[in-house]
């Protein structure tokens, strides 16, 4: 099950670039939050320290504080611990070229030292059918390579992947933008699904999108979050004048 | 005109490795039999006889070779591509690495004679292979660097998101992702260190007797084809001609294979 | 403001279909497999030992060419110590036939000269005779050869650079070496030796032209790939500047190609200097091992690699090693140089573009 996010004062850099600048929000658990705002806003780097992501660049620093659950990500634990318990999807489709879909889905549990493989057909085929591409590639799952599917498929089998090691957080960076109308909607489809099992935190350029999976939106704008409520209220009644012009497409 | 003289040129050029082909598989293959196989060298002088000894010889000091070059290799090529990205100490090394790719053979020679060779073991199939394993390292970092760089920053991200350990994701998947470049680039400096001779004259020193201890002088097939090369006994030539010939087919089996894979697209679907 | 339909509407409208792939019943509060990954640890340990075993291999490379450099040095102080740099030029008599004498392992006479001497005529000889042809390959190549042949030629270049010297020599001393000693060299002496650069005092065939043309054959493909890559790197453009001003195809060649690729060239042809400097078994076998200097280049010679192979493993003397080992310094030296300052003209051209030989 999900549990919820709270951050407090954070600040991110890439070097001297303050990119992120005094965020503060509560993400419920449970529920798809959605991040809305023009590109180079800062949601991308929002995410990506929630996981800390963000850090895997040498040139990059955080401060603040962000708690995940009742673990203080910065100070109690280290990345590694942290990215297992909160998965992410990235961008692009980024299965891993060389393994078959059974290891890329496998790939989190095999490569932190899982060895049980009656257990691992099991979640894989748990992840594959709650990522919605079981019925797609039941038939060879270690014969085709993860590469080999189409990108809308590629980006379910992403999800799989994220979901096999059981997270608590599920982070979508812009997860459906390289993808066609048809594998969004059902991307979509599946965020919907997932949300009563995992915390689900989706960055999107799509208002429309957000509108449609996300209980709560956030706004960002030029480093700062402008505005952070329901969704309903964000898209019918933004307190912030920015919040508005954006929504509204009156933005610069 | 142009036409004329790049037409004459690469003619001029075609036309030797076209002799020296043909002239190799015409001496070689008339010359090689069953017993240079099996057989050690006869005596000075007396027909007959085989290369089993250089054959095994060779085979012992390209896999000290490749013991001491490829794990040194890919492991610098690691950390060039992983780890130094951009660092002084990075670009220290990758200069580094080509100085020593630019050592002349006879030169590393001399410096491995001078440091491993002693009065109490004074040729050795050790030291061959230590020069050998020397010379390969810089192709193999080299490459190993260029196809770890071209694993898309994506896979890299992706295994690291999943909470897998950073040496486990360099290893299972960068590593694992560029395999086939880094085969080929270690194919590369097999094929390059199978046909030195120089290094070895002072160093594996060669050996007319069935040897394989790497303690003791070793044979291999440059180094035959040397000495026989230089003999005034025409069986000796004949089987100069025949170790040529296999050697070359080990060498060209080696290329073409690296050519199949690298034309085949070496990360295939990676991006 | 536009009607936007959010995700409280959605979730009426939404019908449960789909929802049946979800497992039954809520998952458990600490899920096995989260006890486990709980469990793995946070490998902070191994990801440094893993890094700092990856630099330690690195700096083995750094500490091999010091440990080369050092070794050389060593190996060559007694014999610095007796010569200083007149081991580069010194010049002895023979005191019997009053003729020359340079290197005398016996007596203790070394002096480096003629192996220098040998070195730069064989490779300046080579290059000679391998730029003009490798420019034409590469120009063929690149400009104007039929889309199929491209792949085998590529390929038979890199062929050609992948086979053993040792079989180069091999082929020349039993293929090249008669060829000249038969038809060629005498040729040369009738059409040339007015200039007293072809003399026939050497009957073998063995000597600086064998030397320079196996070289030559042995450097073309480094320097025909790498002025093949260069000329690559010559923007499309350029050449459709020169065609559109009317050019013919050869100005085109030389006017927007060759001159936009020229510091890259010269970067390729030192290196190709670079190979022919250091190159040991097929000079060895062909250039006669004679440590003299003549001004005919049919005579016999020696180059600095070609000595070290041949009297390394049965040197005379302590002091004959230290003077074999000088060389090898010296060897050592010119081609770090060399090929330096080879790779920084062919990177200048190909920016950054890594510049592989081969």
């Amino acid at each position: 099950m999900g549990v919820g996010i709270e951050v407090v004062s954070l600040n991110a850099w890439y070097a001297a670039n303050h990119t992120l600048q005094d965020i503060n929000l509560n993400i419920p658990a449970n529920h798809a939050t959605a991040l809305i705002g023009p590109s180079g806003c800062g949601k991308s780097t929002f995410v990506r320290c929630l996981n800390r992501m963000h850090e895997t660049n040498p040139i990059a620093r955080v401060t603040g504080t962000v708690r995940i659950g009742n673990l203080d990500i910065y100070k109690d634990a280290k990345p590694v611990e942290i990215r297992r318990r909160v998965g992410m999807v990235f961008q692009r489709p980024n299965p891993f070229p060389t393994m078959s879909i059974y290891d890329n889905v496998a790939a989190g549990l095999k490569l932190n030292g899982y060895r049980n493989h009656r257990v691992l057909d099991e979640i894989v085929e748990r992840s594959l059918k709650n990522s919605a591409l079981w019925e797609e590639v039941k038939d060879d799952l270690k014969k085709k390579s993860g590469a080999s599917l189409s990108g809308g498929q590629q980006q379910r089998l992403c999800i799989a992947r994220a979901l096999a090691v059981d997270p608590e957080v599920l982070l979508m960076d812009e997860p459906a933008s390289a993808l066609d109308p048809v594998s969004t909607s059902k991307i979509e489809d599946l965020i919907f699904e997932l949300k009563s099992q995992y915390t689900i935190v989706i960055v999107t350029h799509n208002m429309q999108q957000a509108a449609r999976v996300a209980e709560k939106t956030g706004f960002f704008l030029n480093g700062r979050m402008v505005e952070f409520d329901s969704t309903h209220k964000i898209f019918t009644n933004p307190s912030d004048k920015r919040t508005e012009d954006y929504i509204t497409g009156r933005f610069g | 005109m142009a036409t004329g003289l790049a037409v004459l040129s690469t003619g001029l050029v075609v036309a030797p490795l076209v002799a020296i082909f043909v002239y190799l598989i015409y001496k070689g293959a008339s010359s090689l039999n069953f017993a240079f196989f099996t057989q050690i060298p006869k005596p000075e002088g007396e027909v007959g006889g085989g290369m089993a000894n250089a054959i095994a010889g060779s085979g012992v000091l390209l896999g000290l070779a490749s013991a001491i070059g490829v794990p040194i290799g890919i492991a610098g090529g690691i950390f060039l591509a992983e780890f130094g990205r951009g660092t002084k100490l990075a670009n220290a090394v990758r200069f580094t690495a080509d100085v020593l790719n630019g050592v002349p053979s006879i030169v590393m020679g001399v410096a491995v004679y001078g440091l491993i060779v002693t009065p109490a073991m004074p040729f050795s199939a050790l030291s061959g292979g230590v020069a050998l394993g020397i010379m390969m390292i810089p192709t193999v970092t080299r490459t190993t660097e260029e196809m770890l760089l071209m694993v898309p920053h994506a896979v890299r991200e992706a295994a690291l998101a999943l909470g897998v350990p950073n040496w486990r994701s360099v290893l299972s998947i960068t590593v694992k992702t560029a395999s086939p470049g880094i085969i080929t680039g270690c194919m590369l400096a097999f094929a390059r260190v199978a046909g030195e001779t120089a290094p070895l004259i002072f160093t594996a020193f060669g050996n007319s007797n069935w040897s394989v201890a790497l303690n003791r002088p070793i044979s291999a097939l440059p180094l035959e084809i040397y000495r026989y090369a230089i003999s005034p006994y025409d069986d000796q030539h004949r089987q100069a001609w025949a170790a040529a010939l296999v050697l070359v087919i080990l060498i060209v089996t080696a290329v073409s294979l690296v050519r199949f894979v690298t034309g085949r697209g070496v990360l295939k679907g990676a991006s | 403001m536009p009607e936007i339909p959010t995700a409280q509407s959605a979730i009426e409208t939404q019908p449960s279909s789909g929802g049946g792939q979800r497992p039954a019943g809520p998952a458990a509060a600490v899920s096995p497999i989260r006890e486990f990954l709980l469990s793995r640890g946070n490998s902070a340990l191994a990801d440094r030992g893993f890094q700092w075993l990856m630099v330690l291999c690195a700096l083995s490379i750094f500490g091999i060419v010091v440990l080369i450099a050092a070794e050389l040095v060593r190996g060559s102080q007694l014999s610095w110590a007796k010569s200083g740099l007149a081991f580069y030029f010194s010049r002895f008599v023979d005191p019997e036939t009053r003729l020359p004498l340079y290197w005398d392992p016996v007596n203790g006479h070394f002096s480096a000269l003629p192996f220098v001497f040998g070195t730069l005529v064989s490779s300046f000889l080579a290059l000679l005779l391998a730029v003009p042809l490798a420019i034409g390959v590469a120009v063929f190549l690149t400009e104007m050869c039929p889309r199929m042949l491209r792949g085998p030629l590529a390929f038979l270049t890199e062929l050609l650079a992948a086979i053993p010297s040792v079989i180069y020599g091999l082929w020349a001393v039993f293929v090249l070496v008669p060829l000249l000693r038969e038809y060629v060299n005498p040729s040369l002496i009738k059409l040339l030796g007015w200039t007293g650069f072809f003399n026939d005092d050497n009957p073998t065939g063995l000597g600086f032209v064998a030397a320079g043309v196996i070289l030559a054959i042995m450097i073309l493909p480094i320097i025909s790939s790498l002025t093949r890559e260069v000329m690559n790197a010559v923007p499309g453009s350029q050449r459709e500047a020169v065609l559109a001003l009317g050019a013919t195809r050869w100005e085109m060649i030389t006017m927007g190609v060759l001159r936009n690729a020229r510091i890259g060239i010269v970067g390729a042809i030192i290196l190709g200097l670079g190979r022919a400097l250091g190159e040991t078994m097929a000079v060895t076998m062909v250039i006669g091992n004679t440590p003299q200097i003549q001004r005919s280049l049919l005579a016999s010679g020696a180059s600095m690699a070609s000595v070290i192979a041949n009297e390394y493993a049965e040197a005379a003397s302590d002091l004959h090693l230290s003077a074999l080992t000088e060389i090898g310094l010296a060897l050592f030296i010119v081609t770090i140089i060399v090929n330096a300052l080879a790779r920084l003209l062919v990177w200048a051209v190909t920016r950054g573009a890594p510049a592989s030989a081969h």
